[in-house]
């Protein structure tokens, strides 16, 4: 029986095992070979493609959110701005109008006092007319009278006489000196 | 079963037995051809390479086919894998504008060799086929194509050459001696070390798992039994830790490739 060491160091001998054997050698390039094309030429090509697609979708979906995200930042800049303007025009138009009320108010207040003088002053006139037409016609009446009483006195008329009104009018003269004395 | 060149061990040897351990080495990575056509052999990497092919399309098919834009399970997780070597490896090294089109090669690399590592631990399979050294050096002088032809493509015949040897003059007396050892590690030691720095992972890995499971069946005796739960308690650590240590290689098998696209594509470094 062959020692099995021995063995070992007989095969050691006849075989090394950094020489490559040509038909493994082959085999396993065509093992390889056919792993790379397929690999290379179809599969990979085929990864690449949904990979690159995948990227495209989801960097197309941040995208598309970044857009939305400026368009609704301008919308809401637009809005706030819009709002400001508003407010100002309506602090403007608040003011103008306080401007105008108070411009109106001193008008028709100006206006009043015109027309209330205005009033009065026709009132005065009014009066001074009416007065003047009582006293006008108060001196006829009085006159009259005073005529008939003289004439009734007297037993004649005197109403033809020149002198007549001279003496009433004299009569009334000092009537109306005395009302003023005493008034 | 009395071919013992093929067999890991001796089904039938166990301790006290009178029986040695049955050490596995390099014996261990021969295999029987499992048919012959036209002289050549077929054998188990072989077959578990070409399933690999099989996996990783039919993974990938499945995930990638039909994509949509709002991902399934399966394309979920095979998105996943595409974004760790895309972004994870080919951008931070190469970069995005230049690396892009090497990203099918540093995939297909990825998986690829991530699934042949995996068969480690794959019950039946049970053997990583890139610890054949033949499907590392293939793999590895693939990625020496490419990153020489890019030089030259890049830089033109003495630019390339400058490039390779790291020609710089400022380095005074010294200088043809780093482009010396310059040449030397970039054309002959790096892609050696590219494919054996694989190689020599998977080997010593599962080199480890069938020390631990022999160990187990070997023990299997009399007061071993003690032992061999220990040893089977190994097993199971060296099969987590090969799970790491598989997808590990095949992240760094793709990180050196890049790198050495990315040094191609740099000015004269």
């Amino acid at each position: 029986m062959i020692s099995p060491l021995l063995q070992i160091a007989a095969e050691e001998e006849a075989q090394n095992p950094l020489i490559p054997e040509i038909p493994e050698l082959v085999i396993g390039l065509i093992a390889f070979a056919i792993v790379f094309f397929v690999l290379g030429k179809k599969l990979l090509p085929n990864i690449n493609k949904v990979l690159e697609e995948r990227r495209e979708a989801i960097e197309g979906g941040i995208e598309q959110a970044e857009i939305a995200r400026t368009e609704a930042q301008s919308v809401l800049e637009q809005y706030k701005a819009q709002l400001a303007e508003a407010r100002h025009e309506a602090a403007r138009l608040r003011q103008e109008a306080q401007e105008q009320g108070a411009a109106l108010i001193t008008e028709m207040r100006a206006e009043g006092q015109r027309q209330r003088e205005e009033i009065v002053a026709a009132g005065h006139s009014q009066i001074e007319a009416d007065r003047k037409a009582a006293a006008s016609a108060l001196r006829q009446d009085v006159g009259k009278l005073a005529t008939d009483l003289a004439g009734k006195l007297v037993g004649e008329s005197l109403d033809d006489h020149a002198r007549q009104s001279r003496v009433i009018d004299r009569f009334l003269d000092d009537l109306e000196e005395k009302a003023e004395a005493s008034r | 079963m009395s071919n013992a060149k093929t067999l890991a061990f001796e089904t039938d040897c166990h301790i006290f037995d009178g029986c040695g351990f049955p050490t596995p080495g390099l014996h261990s990575f021969l295999f029987e051809p499992l048919f012959t056509v036209g002289g050549i052999e077929f054998n188990k990497p072989m077959l578990l390479s070409l399933v690999s092919t099989v996996i990783v399309i039919g993974f990938f098919w499945a995930a990638f086919n039909k994509p949509k834009l709002i991902p399934g399970k399966l394309q979920m997780v095979g998105e996943a894998g595409y974004d760790f070597v895309r972004r994870g490896v080919v951008y931070e090294t190469i970069g995005k504008r230049e690396g892009e089109k090497y990203v099918p090669l540093m995939f297909s690399l990825f998986f690829f060799i991530w699934i042949m590592n995996l068969w480690s631990i794959v019950p039946i399979a049970q053997f990583p086929a890139t610890a054949v050294i033949a499907f590392p050096v293939g793999l590895a002088a693939l990625v020496y194509i490419v990153w020489m032809s890019v030089t030259f493509k890049r830089h033109g015949f003495i630019g390339g050459w400058k490039n390779i040897t790291g020609y710089d003059p400022s380095l005074g007396p010294v200088f043809p001696m780093v482009m010396f050892f310059e040449f030397l590690s970039n054309v002959f030691i790096r892609p050696f070390t590219h494919a054996v720095r694989l190689f020599a992972n998977m080997f010593a890995g599962h080199v480890l798992i069938l020390i631990f499971t022999i160990g187990t069946w070997y023990l299997l005796n009399g007061i071993g039994i003690a032992y061999s739960a220990v040893s089977f308690l190994m097993v199971i650590v060296m099969t987590v830790f090969e799970l790491f240590i598989q997808a590990l290689q095949a992240y760094v098998f793709i990180l050196l490739s890049c790198s050495y696209i990315q040094g191609a594509l740099a000015k004269h470094h």
